[in-house]
């Protein structure tokens, strides 16, 4: 397939040679700039679009997204979604083509420029197959019945008489009368608005979804053709390299920068708080930066590793009532045994292999800006605010984006280079060095759990009393069927919560779910223990969702049906959860060296129902790779931090996984197309702790109640044991 | 200070005026303009700016202009040549071996430089050598199938193919 380029694109994720001058466009002006063919608008219903998009945009009230069926026959989807690895550039290509009856390979994807594409509040928490998926279904269905009207005037046929194939419409008994979209089209341009929602292909007549297809995008990506923000070149463009404080809160006192200001070509500004070096060279920036001899007042922080724990339980604000049923002193008479304990989850990074990067070029009062962004919306609106210019007058383009995993719903790289080249009157590009990622990142929050609960004399759960403290909300409902229960939510997790961190927090690939789920699913395990059943055994019978089980029991299958009592000696884990409608079950196989306290993931199977599966490739690449990512929260990820210092720098101390970790990774994907197709960048990555944390107690014998399960941990347990 | 540096990229003579103690990944990437070899870590501990000199994977952000002097170096953008793809590049495509797709040119560099010691190694040996170059996105499985992949289809051509 080609990937989308066309002549009113400027380097977008697939790079041009041509500079342009689209900025962000009204429909009219879209419909000017989209050239001949038939548009359809739609609306996309994810609730956080239409409502965000009710602010902030200048046609409220139309639909959100567009297609086009181009007169040369080539379909183009417009969307504000960003493709950052997890694959909606094919899937989404894949529902259009379905649905339209197009070939792949005619199928554009113009993704996250705010001049072409319309609102969308960001690319996050697996929502884009789901939300995005359907409405566009839908217009691509509008546009199918549009072609076969004028069809059936060009052939003489009634409309019910004609079907639709490669691209073209014929008489269904004389497939030999037939007239292509093109022809159709001809030089028409034809605009509908989506408002009744005509019917799709029912799942049954299904051709390319559900087809193993090969990512779109893989040709540019292996050949470095693929275009990352870091990689814009344009005419006098600098390198920025910003001065950073040594610790979050120490405000800065002084700056010398006569040094720097003395290497040839440099140009140092100066700001406020906002000390940079540029140079026409970006090594040469960095060097010269570390010239400048500043001076800073120390952050008034005195957390570390060892004391954020008590320190977010004391500081925790009003809970959130997340669910509440039953009654949990009616559900506590009923218990014969009772478990109560802790757990607690430290702050990790998201480490994306492309470092927070912008590029911004201004003329008079527009300004253009290539950014590794999850959200080139809400970047364009920081970006006006930041130059002081209509909104409208800011295009962001999001190319190719080297990881997110929430990471990037932020990003103070694209202010930092619009001021740069606002006060330098150049193109400017800031890219954070590893170091600088590791300071600036809104880390997953910290977080402390407090579960207690309790068993009647049949081994059913009778009462769970759930409270979790700056973990967010979700995932933090039992998936089991407990007849008295309530979950409390003391503080979120996002962006924006109480001020209680020592640094940024957000959304980490599965917000919330990660360390709710190791929380619960330990917990869980725990129970079966003291029911003396086997892990399988217990959830199948506290569960009563039926589709659950039938997850659970896929993954079983796959597995082995062998879970005995733990602890077995054998390392045998498992963890199941619903993420948002995708049902998970996972179930591995792990290794402790007792004398190193090292922990080895050998054999992961993971069950999952995700509605309806467009893409089987890419639903199973997503699976692996949160598997693989995942074993880093469990085993080492932990950032360390003194005084408003962040200790880990690189990769060398904040170790993430490499190929000597790799397990062996079976997927089965649950069959259920009857359902819409639901999210799959993060389902998996969310019982990842829990799963191996049961492995290692059915390993060794010992609990683990803190995320990352580090060798010194799991000494220090053993050790306990002893 | 400035010095004029000869070598030879992707089978082209190339000369660079800088000074020498600048890393190759920096010149490549602003100098030269290419940009398939990526800035990951800047330490040597990712892998993203794996480059070959001479045959042999390399580091670029830990490479100095001045050893490259007389030297050939390869990047991503110069391993199929022809418009083509590379086994190598054809088997990541083939396997879905890469899914955001930044680590990717350093790793079939990796992967290449490894190939051309040893054409047919082993799960072990491919696992072994791509230790030092990291996938956040995590398609460690489907790397190794590609290589092993692409060793096969290669047969023993590597010399060649270079």
């Amino acid at each position: 397939m080609k990937p989308a380029k066309n002549k009113d694109d400027e380097y977008t994720m697939f790079g041009t040679d041509g500079p342009g001058a689209g900025f962000h466009l009204g429909r009219r002006e879209f419909l000017k700039l989209a050239g001949g063919g038939l548009i359809v608008f739609f609306a996309v219903g994810d609730g956080l679009t239409l409502q965000e998009g009710a602010r902030g945009v200048d046609y409220p009230d139309d639909p959100n997204a567009y297609l086009k069926v181009g007169p040369d026959g080539r379909v183009t989807c417009f969307t504000g979604k960003i493709e950052m690895g997890q694959g909606i550039i094919t899937s989404l290509a894949m529902m259009l083509a379905e649905e339209l009856d197009v070939p792949l390979e005619v199928v554009d994807m113009v993704m996250g420029d705010t001049a072409l594409c319309p609102y969308d509040s960001g690319t996050f928490g697996s929502r884009s197959t789901k939300y995005f998926g359907p409405p566009m279904r839908q217009a691509a269905a509008e546009a199918r019945g549009v072609l076969v009207r004028l069809a059936a005037a060009r052939l003489g046929a009634a409309e019910e008489a004609l079907a639709t194939k490669d691209g073209a419409v014929f008489i269904a008994k004389t497939p030999s009368k037939k007239v292509s979209y093109t022809e159709l089209i001809g030089g028409k341009k034809i605009e509908v608005r989506l408002e009744q929602k005509p019917p799709i292909k029912p799942y049954a007549k299904h051709a390319v979804s559900g087809r193993p297809t090969p990512r779109i995008d893989g040709r540019a990506k292996v050949t470095g053709q693929a275009k990352f923000a870091g990689d814009i070149r344009l005419p006098g463009l600098l390198y920025a390299s910003v001065l950073r404080p040594p610790a979050h809160g120490a405000k800065l006192k002084s700056a010398d920068t006569s040094a720097a200001e003395k290497v040839p070509g440099a140009r140092v500004v100066r700001d406020g708080d906002l000390v940079a070096v540029l140079h026409e060279r970006p090594d040469v920036a960095a060097e010269a930066l570390t010239l400048v001899v500043a001076e800073f007042e120390p952050s008034d922080s005195n957390l570390d590793n060892t004391t954020i724990f008590a320190h977010l339980k004391k500081a925790a604000p009003r809970a959130e009532v997340v669910v509440e049923a039953g009654n949990l002193d009616e559900g506590a008479k009923l218990a014969v045994k009772t478990v109560e304990r802790s757990y607690f989850a430290h702050y990790v990074a998201h480490a994306p292999s492309e470092p927070h990067t912008a590029v911004v070029r201004i003329e008079g009062d527009r300004a253009t800006v290539w950014a590794s962004t999850q959200s080139p919306f809400r970047a364009q609106g920081e970006v006006a605010k930041t130059l002081g210019i209509p909104t409208a007058n800011v295009r962001v383009i999001a190319p190719f984006v080297g990881c997110g995993f929430g990471g990037k719903n932020q990003g103070g790289q694209i202010v930092e280079a619009a001021r740069l080249a606002k006060l330098t009157g150049k193109p400017v590009q800031v890219a954070w060095k590893r170091k600088e990622e590791f300071f600036n990142d809104t880390f997953r929050p910290a977080a402390v759990y407090d579960v207690r609960s309790g068993l009647n004399a049949d081994n059913r759960i009778v009462f769970w009393d759930y409270k979790n403290y700056h973990a967010g909300s979700r995932s933090s409902q039992p998936v089991y069927d407990i007849p008295h229960k309530r979950v409390l939510s003391f503080g979120g997790g996002g962006t924006g919560a109480v001020p209680v961190h020592p640094f940024g927090t957000g959304a980490w690939r599965g917000p919330g779910s990660n360390t709710n789920i190791f929380a619960s699913e330990s917990h869980i395990d725990i129970l079966a223990e003291t029911a003396g059943m086997d892990p399988l055994e217990f959830r199948i019978k506290n569960l009563a969702d039926a589709r659950m089980k039938k997850v659970v029991g896929s993954a079983a299958d796959k597995f082995g049906r062998t879970f005995a009592k733990a602890p077995s000696g054998r390392g045998y884990g498992i963890a199941i959860t619903d993420y948002l409608g995708t049902y998970v079950a996972m179930m591995a196989e792990v290794e402790v060296d007792k004398d190193k306290g090292t922990v080895r993931v050998l054999r992961v199977v993971c069950a999952q129902d995700t509605g309806e599966v467009i893409n089987p490739e890419g639903v199973r690449m997503q699976i692996e790779g949160c598997i693989t990512m995942g074993l880093g929260y469990c085993l080492t990820e932990e950032i360390r931090f003194k005084d408003g210092r962040v200790l880990d720098e690189n990769f060398d101390t904040y170790e993430i996984p490499r190929f000597s970790w790799r397990p062996k990774i079976e997927v089965v994907l649950v069959d259920n197309p009857g359902m819409a197709p639901q999210g799959c960048g993060e389902p998996a990555i969310t019982v990842m702790g829990a799963v191996v944390a049961n492995g290692i107690y059915d390993a060794i014998g010992v609990r683990m109640h803190t995320l990352p399960m580090t060798a010194a941990r799991i000494l220090e347990a053993l050790a306990g044991k002893r | 200070m400035d010095k004029t540096i000869l070598f030879k990229l992707n089978g082209k003579d190339v000369s660079v005026e800088s000074p020498p103690e600048r890393m190759l990944l920096w010149a490549l990437r602003t100098d030269l303009g290419h940009t398939g070899t990526k800035y990951g870590c800047g330490e040597g501990f990712c892998g993203a700016c794996t480059v070959l000199v001479d045959g042999k994977a390399v580091f670029s952000c830990q490479y100095p202009l001045s050893k490259v002097e007389g030297k050939s170096v390869l990047t991503i953008e110069g391993l199929a040549g022809g418009g083509g793809l590379h086994p190598l590049q054809q088997a990541f495509v083939d396997h879905g071996a890469l899914q955001c797709g930044y680590c990717t040119p350093g790793m079939i560099l990796r992967a290449y430089g490894l190939l051309l010691e040893k054409p047919n190694p082993t799960e072990a040996e491919i696992a072994d050598a791509l230790e030092g170059n990291i996938c956040r996105c995590g398609s460690y499985n489907r790397v190794i199938a590609a290589v092993q992949t692409a060793a096969k289809a290669m047969k023993g051509a590597i010399h060649e193919a270079r």
